[in-house]
């Protein structure tokens, strides 16, 4: 209850401490609708899958932070474990206490269970103006959550325990607030108000999804404080979503790096932050703008951007953009098309209309697209051999020609062959997970 | 530094009407910026850049009143006509917004929205000329001309931002406001960006007014930062100085409560930004201020340099004959509750 003042901090290192939440191997998949023709034949016209074989335990008291770019499937991991993204398998067990029976496994709960355990789950969202309703004042709105749940109707015990969710907050003195409507409240009393109401009905598990990213820098830390504050005084547990390594590397106990619907690397947040392992990681750290001249470094940015989740690369699904990439890590038809892009858009426009002229769009010849052919335009011109011969002597080190084990040329254009993909599986370093060839003793002879 | 400044801003005011009067959004600002500088402008929501940015460029709504002088190349601009006003943007000085996916029509090609462009701009352009200045500005940008004829759902965010400022800069203008260029875009994304914005700089000879509430962006773009609060620039200079050794007690606390991987404690500032109807006397930042001096209610600050050259609007700095004898103790004041805040 939100109503006890005692602080229910647990002092048991986190590892001795019980499970709230074991996620494993969860998949969120979404049906892509094909058109008409697909439809009619009843032919599957593939999935994007958002969440693709996500596990993850989290402690009571703890803080995991759920970092990557947009599309990398964070929101959708968080959403699911509320019900509110259609979970395609795995399993998500929640300690839900003793009232709800104990353990229950989310993925296997009916709707209408789902409804009551979420007094046990909350949300933040992060826009805070969205999340609150502009026709009722703050007193109706924390007020809400006890009504819909049905927790209690006595008016005085309602009002006291809005009053003390305000005050719990900072938003006091109470009167002040109370028949405040979200319209009179600045950004950061808005989200005081959001975390007062997700707070409402003693929830164990709050699913904060980039709470202060829409706040001023000069709140952020005042919000992130609160959050913590809240934690230590309610026993609260958070799965914290973010794009942000920065204010999760205050925020956080553990971190999970997802990219492309998987967590690439996942471990305690000081490890993660002293000695990340994957490119990617090092690349989100490296890409946050310092603003302290003395510390600024010059960074190595990967290329791109996140590419789409319905077909994503294969192999590793940040080959394309690594700047560490080596052979077994998925290369394939798309990135010679990269590839040559990238090559026209750094030559003169004579060149480029040239070569464009010469050569026929590269295409995938099999399914995989683990064989690409680049057709001459005037067939047995030899123009996309010399093509090809002249990218790799203008960049020899380019990382693409290491996941090329054959080039053929023939009377219509030039067949490029792929090495053997292989998908890096989430390994074992000391404390922290990392799915990178880098880092997989197989491939230690060609890193 | 003796080059002619490209822009210069003088005493410029803007307000809006509202009901409860008159909102000084900006209130006496003055900057000069170079070809192919950029300047960052920071501050907390509300304390006027974008009014400042948009000002500049004559881009207000009706209801507002703007006094005071920008000079752009010889011409006057606070009181120019409509029509004049929309000759020079475009061609003289751009405008890149904040959310690049919904500013492209979602029903023309990129081809189209630089024929659109540079039609309305240079009547007589052949379509020749529109292709070569095009793909050249986007190649510039990072995006492969194999791309030029494809739809803006083809591109993701960041490449149609790059889009948005090759449209900005396919005129070559002399200027470009970019208002929050990155801020929907995510960090990596935003990384690049910022990457190209420096090699504007270098190809265009473009002066830049950036404005930003993040002050990494600015350490990384720009040469020269101002620091806005409440209507005014507090704090100018160059961008490094600034940062490492911030003259303004609300620029220092700012720096402080942005949190970066080097930070090791949390910290914020209390309090609110100001009501603009009704600002606080004196030094607008007084209320929040951990250093304010008894004189900084009474009296508004002026203007002074400091030893490196940054202009700062604080009594700390002086100049101390204009502070009254014994006014210099520390102010007295009421605790603010915890939720005071923006």
């Amino acid at each position: 209850m939100p109503t006890k003042l005692e602080t229910t901090d647990d002092a048991r290192p986190l590892d001795e401490r019980p499970v709230l939440l074991d996620v494993q191997d969860l998949r969120v998949h979404f049906a892509l609708r094909g058109g008409f023709l697909d439809r009619l034949l009843g032919r599957s016209s593939g999935s994007v899958k958002a969440v693709d074989g996500v596990s993850f335990t989290l402690r009571k008291g703890e803080v995991i932070g759920l970092v990557g770019e947009s599309g990398s499937g964070k929101t959708t991991t968080a959403r699911a474990m509320l019900g509110l993204a259609p979970i395609t398998g795995g399993s998500v067990r929640f300690d839900a206490g003793p009232e709800f029976g104990g353990q229950v496994d989310l993925t296997k709960l009916r709707e209408r269970d789902f409804r009551t355990l979420r007094r046990k789950i909350q949300l933040v969202f992060q826009d805070p103006h969205a999340s609150l309703n502009p026709a009722m004042d703050i007193a109706t709105a924390l007020a809400h959550p006890l009504k819909i749940h049905k927790v209690t109707k006595d008016r005085d015990e309602i009002a006291a325990r809005v009053r003390d969710a305000l005050e719990r907050v900072g938003l006091s003195p109470v009167e002040r607030y109370l028949h405040k409507y979200p319209a009179d409240l600045s950004g950061g009393q808005k989200q005081r108000a959001v975390l007062a109401r997700a707070i409402m009905l003693d929830p164990a598990l709050l699913v904060a999804d980039e709470p202060v990213s829409m706040l001023d820098m000069s709140v952020r830390a005042k919000i992130l404080e609160l959050m913590l504050d809240l934690k230590r005084d309610l026993g609260l547990t958070y799965l914290y979503v973010t794009h942000d390594l920065a204010t999760a590397k205050f925020f956080c106990d553990t971190i999970a790096i997802m990219y492309l619907g998987r967590i690439v690397e996942i471990g305690p947040a000081e490890q993660i932050y002293a000695d990340p392992k994957h490119p990617y990681t090092r690349s989100l750290l490296a890409a946050i703008p310092e603003p302290d001249p003395r510390r600024a470094a010059p960074r190595d940015l990967p290329r791109g951007e996140v590419p789409d989740a319905a077909s994503p690369p294969l192999g590793c699904s940040f080959h394309p953009r690594c700047p560490a990439a080596f052979a077994p890590c998925g290369w394939e038809a798309r990135d010679l098309t990269a590839l040559l892009e990238q090559r026209w858009t750094n030559v003169s426009e004579q060149q480029y209309e040239q070569e464009r002229a010469a050569v026929g769009d590269p295409a995938a010849v099999d399914d995989a697209g683990l064989v690409a052919r680049l057709p001459d335009s005037r067939a047995g011109s030899g123009a996309a051999a010399a093509l090809l011969e002249e990218v790799r002597a203008s960049d020899p080190a380019e990382q693409f020609w290491k996941g090329v084990s054959s080039v053929q040329k023939d009377d219509a254009g030039v067949r490029v062959g792929f090495k053997e993909p292989v998908d890096p599986p989430l390994l074992q370093h000391g404390e922290v997970k990392v799915a990178c060839h880098l880092h997989d003793p197989r491939f230690a002879d060609q890193a | 530094m003796n080059v002619e400044p490209v822009i210069s801003v003088r005493d410029l005011r803007v307000w809006y009407g509202t009901e409860r009067g008159p909102v000084r959004a900006v209130d006496g600002v003055s900057f000069d910026l170079r070809p192919g500088e950029t300047l960052g402008l920071v501050g907390e929501s509300g304390c006027g850049k974008s009014t400042l940015g948009r000002g500049v460029l004559g881009l207000l709504p009706t209801g507002s009143a703007t006094d005071g002088s920008v000079r752009f190349k010889d011409r006057e601009l606070v009181g120019m006509r409509q029509q004049d006003l929309r000759s020079l943007r475009g061609v003289e000085m751009g405008l890149i917004f904040q959310e690049p996916m919904t500013r492209l029509n979602p029903l023309m090609r990129i081809s189209e929205h630089f024929a659109e462009t540079l039609r309305a701009h240079e009547p007589g352009i052949t379509g020749k000329e529109i292709d070569v200045r095009s793909i050249d500005t986007l190649r510039r940008m990072g995006i492969p001309p194999t791309r030029y004829r494809h739809y803006p759902h083809e591109f993701s965010g960041g490449m149609r931002q790059r889009i948005m400022i090759a449209l900005a800069l396919v005129l070559r203008p002399a200027f470009v406001v970019a208002d929050e260029p990155t801020t929907a875009l995510d960090v990596l994304v935003e990384a690049q960006i910022l990457s190209i914005l420096q090699d504007l700089k270098r190809n265009f000879d473009t002066a830049m007014l950036l404005i930003t509430h993040n002050l990494g962006i600015v350490a990384e773009a720009c040469e020269r930062v101002a620091v806005m609060y409440a209507g005014r620039i507090v704090e100018e200079g160059d961008a490094r100085q600034v940062f490492s050794e911030p003259a303004h007690p609300y620029t220092r606390e700012l720096l402080r409560s942005t949190i970066s991987l080097s930070t090791t404690a949390l910290h914020y500032i209390p309090g609110a930004p100001p009501d603009l109807v009704q600002p606080p006397s004196g030094c607008r930042f007084h209320p929040r201020c951990p250093d304010a001096m008894q004189v900084c209610p009474r009296l508004e600050p002026v203007e002074v340099r400091t030893k490196t050259g940054e202009r700062v609007e604080c009594w700390l700095h002086g100049p101390a004959e204009l502070i009254p004898p014994g006014q210099t103790a520390p102010l007295e004041r009421r605790e603010l509750a915890s939720a005071d805040e923006a």
